[in-house]
This record gives C-alpha cells, structure tokens and sequence, in this order.
C-alpha cells in the first residue's frame, strides 16, 4: 500500500470520502461486489414476489431457511458450503411441501407455508438450544456483508447469474401467472414449473442474502426495493430495472454510512432501503399523498 | 576416625530428631493448613511454596474473570474457615475486602504483590497525577516472572508465620521453585532475543500484559474500532487495518471480533495472521496448555513470538 501515497490518482481516490474506503480497503469492495450481486437478482425476484402478493412468503421463507442453515453451522462451523447446501435443503422442503398442500388440499398457500415455516422455525430454535452456543449462531445468522471471502463471492455471482438466466427463461409464464394463475393452469403445462422454480429461485436468493446480511435482513433486499419502485413506475420492465437500481443505491450509501457513522453494516443498508421507501410513499407519483385512486393492482405487461 | 564418628554421631541425632518429630509431621499431612487463594494463578503458586501441607482453595478457578467475581455463600464460609487467605492485591480483587469482612475472618491476609514495582495503566500514564493511584495501578504483575518470585517470597514469608513448623520445607520448596521460575525467565528472554525489536509488536484486545511488555521489551497494542458488545461496523474495521499497516503487525490476538470469518477478512487485508489464544487473568483446565504458572507463561511467549514469526 506505499504507493498510495506515490500516485497522486489514488492519494485522490482514498481522499475521497465517496470513493476513498473502496479504492483504500479491499473488504469494502468485496462488500460492496457481494451487494452487487445480491441487488442484481434479489431485486427482480422482489418485484415478482410483490405482483404475485408473496412479500410474507418472502419473510416465511428466510425463517424456514434458519434450521438448514443452522444445522450446517452445527455440523461443520462456520462452512460456506454446509450453510448454503442445509439453507437451501430446508427453504426447498418447506416451499415444495407447502406448495403441494396448498396445491392438493383444502389449506390455502398462506396456511400450509405457515404450518411449514413454523415447524422448520421450532426446529431450528431447538437445534440452537440444544446445543447451547447461540451466540455464535446469533453472529452466524446477521450476517458478515464485511467479511465475504472469495468463495462467498463466487457463490453470490453463481446464484446471481442463475437467477437472472431463470427470470429470462421463465419471464412469460411468471407474468402470466401473476396476472392469472388460473388461465395460465389451463392453458400451459408451464405453471408447476413457473411456481416451483420461482419458488426455488426466491429459496437460493434468500441463502445469497443471508450469507451476505444474514437471514433477518436478507428479504429487505427483496421486498424494500420492488415496493418503493411500485410508487413510481407501472410497467414491469421499468419496474425490474428501478428496483434493482435502488436495490444498488441502497447498498453503495449503506456501506458508505456505516463507514463514516460507525454503524453495523446489514441493518444500515436495510434502513437506507427504508429511507427510499419512506420518502418515495410520501412524495411518489402514486405515493400516499398524491390524491390519486388507489393504482390498480393489474399490471400492463 | 574421629571426625567420622563425630560426623555417624550427628547424622543419629538427627534421625532420632527426625523420627521424634514425624508423627507431628504425620499429624500436619492429616490436616493441612487451610489457605484460600483469590484466583487460580496466585493458587498455583501457594501450591508450590506449601506442597502437601497446605490444602489451597481457588476463589475464583480456571476460565474465570477474577474482575466480575460474585463471592457465593459457601465461598464466604471457606474463607471463614481458612487459617490463611492470599489475595493479589493492587486493586484486582475489589470485592477481597467486602469478602473477608462478610465472612468474619480475623486471620492472615497476605497480599502476595507487596514490593513489586507496580506500572500504571497506559492510559492512566497520559493522565497527570491525580492521586486515584489505586484506581489506576496495573494488577496483573504476575504477568512478569521476576515478579512472581516476589510473589513466591511473601507466599513463604505468610506461610512461616502461619505455620512455623512447617518453614523449612515452605523454604526448601521455594528454593526449588525460585529455580524454575528462573528458568522460565532466562527462556522467556532467549525467545524473545531472535525477534528483532521493532518487531515485537501485538494488537491483542487483552489489556493485562503491561508488566510483560516492560519485563520482554514488547509492545501490546489495543486493537481499534472493534467490541465485543456490538455487529462490527465497516469504520470500526477499517480503522483497525489501518492500524494493523501503520504499526506493521504480524499477529492478531483479538478476542472482541467474535465472527471468525471477519478475523480472516482482516487477516486477508493485512496480511497479519490470526493467531491463538492467550492466558491473562486465569490458567486453563488441567488438561489446557496452560494448567500451571510456568505452563501459562511458557503457552504465552510460544504463542506470541510464533505469531510474529509466522509459523
């Protein structure tokens, strides 16, 4: 680092109080690389979740993803792999298993997710008891946005680049099917897999989340930017594109607020999302103080 | 001839000395001296000096903080029984006082640091003098050998008093001991002797090592921006990078990043290595590396100039 004060562009860079931290510490432009990555694919998935009335099922999910991730954490420390694959195992029996119910029984989707969250939720809470070192776990699961190494990184691009593949793929028949779900049942083989591998990609962005700001903060990545987007923009591609633009800002001002202020990381770029949401409700074209009709929740595609 | 029946005459004497003596010898093993040390290092030591006859309770045991230290009820009741009671002293047991006057003990109190030289904190050193001397006087001055012999010298110097039949042997085992801890001491500075001195420098958030700084000629530098208490912030961490580049540290001993993945991170950044485990205020368990005194020392310097040397 003694060429820092050689170059007269980097003594300008790490001067800088926008840029200086990222040109100066390498965690921070691992931070704010593993955001990136984060933004890009949790962001769109996001805006589905909220057209198809999940954002809870959003919040469901990442408590059903704790007992995988906790039991990986108990099986083999702090293992990147053994969290993602037991994160992953558990939000994929609890999203197939309630989406089965809900498809096959009386029980709507809202209560079969909630019977399986919950259980996956207790058992989490007694694997944790049990064996008695939660303060550990409690570390484990806020989350480490400053302290992702380059496997971590690599793993937030896999999930990242396989969820921008899968959104491409499955655009028509999610937007179908959050227009219709019934029309699109009828008239396509398409929809199980429109459902079941949304709900795979929202289970693989919430593991991405939770290794980066942990499983509590992990869905306001998700839910934040798709909603305050909504107070702006109508159409779905404009929407896509702002979510994941404030998805974005959010995380560059969080990481540089908690650099200047000496605040914890996840949660102050979470509150810079809620910032944008705050502000967008009281001032948005469709937000709360325009004296508009309700927008109608039918979306042009 | 003569000399050496004089000399089979005296060696006779003193096996009939000896033999009229050992069943009070044989009385005193049955029932030890009762002493009560406050914490688990001092303990060790009174061991040493007392051997079998003295029966030493710890107050506060192995992995304990000694400065949070909650007396319960049947610890009052042992120190009320004790026949004598060794504590620190310089302020590490605030609580020893209270202690001794809840428990109505009337016996010895021996304050095991009478004597040494005792260090200020650093931050008290900045301060001009204010008369809080008590309040700001270091206590961990075990953290030095040298001083643990003075240590070993009031530990026999109250035994004697306490039981003054027993002070030949609390003598002999002193001597014994003072060998060791000479030994200790000699090797402590040979390992430290290859390291150059500018390089003995350590960021460890442990703030107990100022009298094995002054002792070893190392530096111990607290790490910045960083607490046990709260989620790391990405200031806090780069401030100790900073820190870590500015003062060219190899070896992090720092217990208030609780995260170990964020400890690597800094490793990454730095190039500084994580490294083990010190003992300040406490030995280990039996089976810990650092289940006596000399263990603890020997754990500690290993562990130190290892870090530094990057094995």
């Amino acid at each position: 680092m003694n060429d820092i004060a050689v170059s007269p562009l980097m003594a300008w860079l790490v001067g800088n109080p926008l840029l200086g931290p990222f040109a100066e510490f390498g965690f921070m432009r691992d931070a704010l690389l593993g955001c990136v990555a984060l933004s890009l694919s949790a962001a769109p998935v996001g805006v589905f979740l909220m057209l198809r009335r999940m954002s809870l099922t959003g919040d469901a999910m990442a408590h059903a993803i704790l007992p995988g991730a906790a039991i990986g954490y108990l099986v083999s420390g702090l293992s990147l792999t053994a969290m993602t694959i037991g994160g992953i195992a558990a939000g994929l029996t609890v999203a197939v298993g309630s989406g089965l119910v809900a498809r096959n029984t009386v029980l709507r989707e809202d209560t079969s997710l909630a019977a399986f969250y919950l259980l996956s939720l207790a058992l989490g809470v007694l694997i944790v008891s049990v064996r008695g070192n939660s303060v550990d776990l409690l570390h484990v699961l806020f989350g480490t946005v400053l302290a992702l190494d380059n496997a971590a990184l690599t793993l937030l691009g896999g999930i990242s680049a396989t969820t921008l593949v899968a959104l491409a793929l499955l655009y028509r028949p999610l937007v179908l099917e959050c227009l219709d779900p019934g029309f699109l049942r009828q008239v396509s083989r398409w929809s199980p897999v429109a459902h079941y591998g949304f709900l795979g990609l929202l289970v693989i962005n919430l593991v991405a989340g939770f290794h980066a700001l942990g499983t509590l903060m992990a869905v306001g990545i998700m839910v934040l930017p798709a909603a305050t987007a909504r107070f702006w923009v109508r159409r779905l591609g404009p929407l896509l594109l702002l979510a994941t633009a404030l998805a974005l800002l959010a995380c560059l001002s969080g990481l540089l607020i908690s650099y200047h202020a000496d605040w914890p990381t996840s949660p102050v770029i979470v509150l810079s999302l809620g910032a944008m949401y705050l502000l967008s409700l009281l001032f948005a074209p469709q937000g709360a103080l325009r004296h508009q009709r309700p927008a109608s929740s039918h979306l042009q595609a | 001839m003569n000399t050496s029946l004089r000399r089979h005459l005296i060696a006779s004497v003193i096996g009939l000395a000896t033999a009229a003596l050992s069943p009070a010898l044989l009385a005193q093993t049955v029932a030890p001296i009762k002493a009560v040390a406050s914490f688990s290092i001092l303990g060790d030591l009174v061991r040493q000096v007392g051997g079998d006859r003295v029966a030493v309770e710890v107050l506060v045991g192995p992995g304990s903080d000694a400065h949070v230290f909650q007396p319960t009820p049947s610890q009052a009741r042992l120190v009320g029984q004790a026949q004598i009671v060794f504590s620190n002293g310089l302020g590490f047991e605030g609580w020893m006082s209270r202690l001794l006057g809840t428990a109505g003990y009337k016996g010895r109190h021996v304050v095991a640091s009478r004597g040494i030289q005792a260090i200020h904190t650093e931050e008290a050193g900045e301060k001009p003098h204010a008369g809080h001397q008590h309040e700001e006087t270091d206590p961990h001055a075990w953290q030095s050998v040298p001083n643990a012999m003075v240590y070993v010298g009031n530990i026999v110097k109250g035994l004697c008093e306490a039981d003054a039949t027993g002070c030949a042997s609390y003598r002999r085992n002193a001597v014994a001991y003072n060998a060791q801890l000479k030994a200790l001491d000699t090797d402590i500075r040979a390992t430290w002797a290859v390291i150059p001195a500018t390089q003995r420098k350590i960021i460890t958030s442990h703030d107990a090592f100022g009298y094995y700084a002054h002792a070893y000629g190392v530096k111990f530098l607290a790490p910045q921006g960083v607490n046990t208490d709260s989620e790391a912030s990405a200031k806090g961490v780069a401030q100790l990078v900073r820190q870590i580049k500015q003062e060219q540290i190899k070896a992090l001993f720092v217990e208030s990043i609780s995260d170990p993945r964020l400890i690597a991170q800094i490793g990454r950044e730095t190039g500084a290595k994580p490294a083990g485990e010190l003992f300040s205020d406490s030995l280990s368990n039996a089976q810990g590396p650092a289940a006596s005194y000399v263990a603890m020392m020997r754990a500690n310097t290993t562990a130190l100039t290892q870090a530094i040397q990057g094995h």
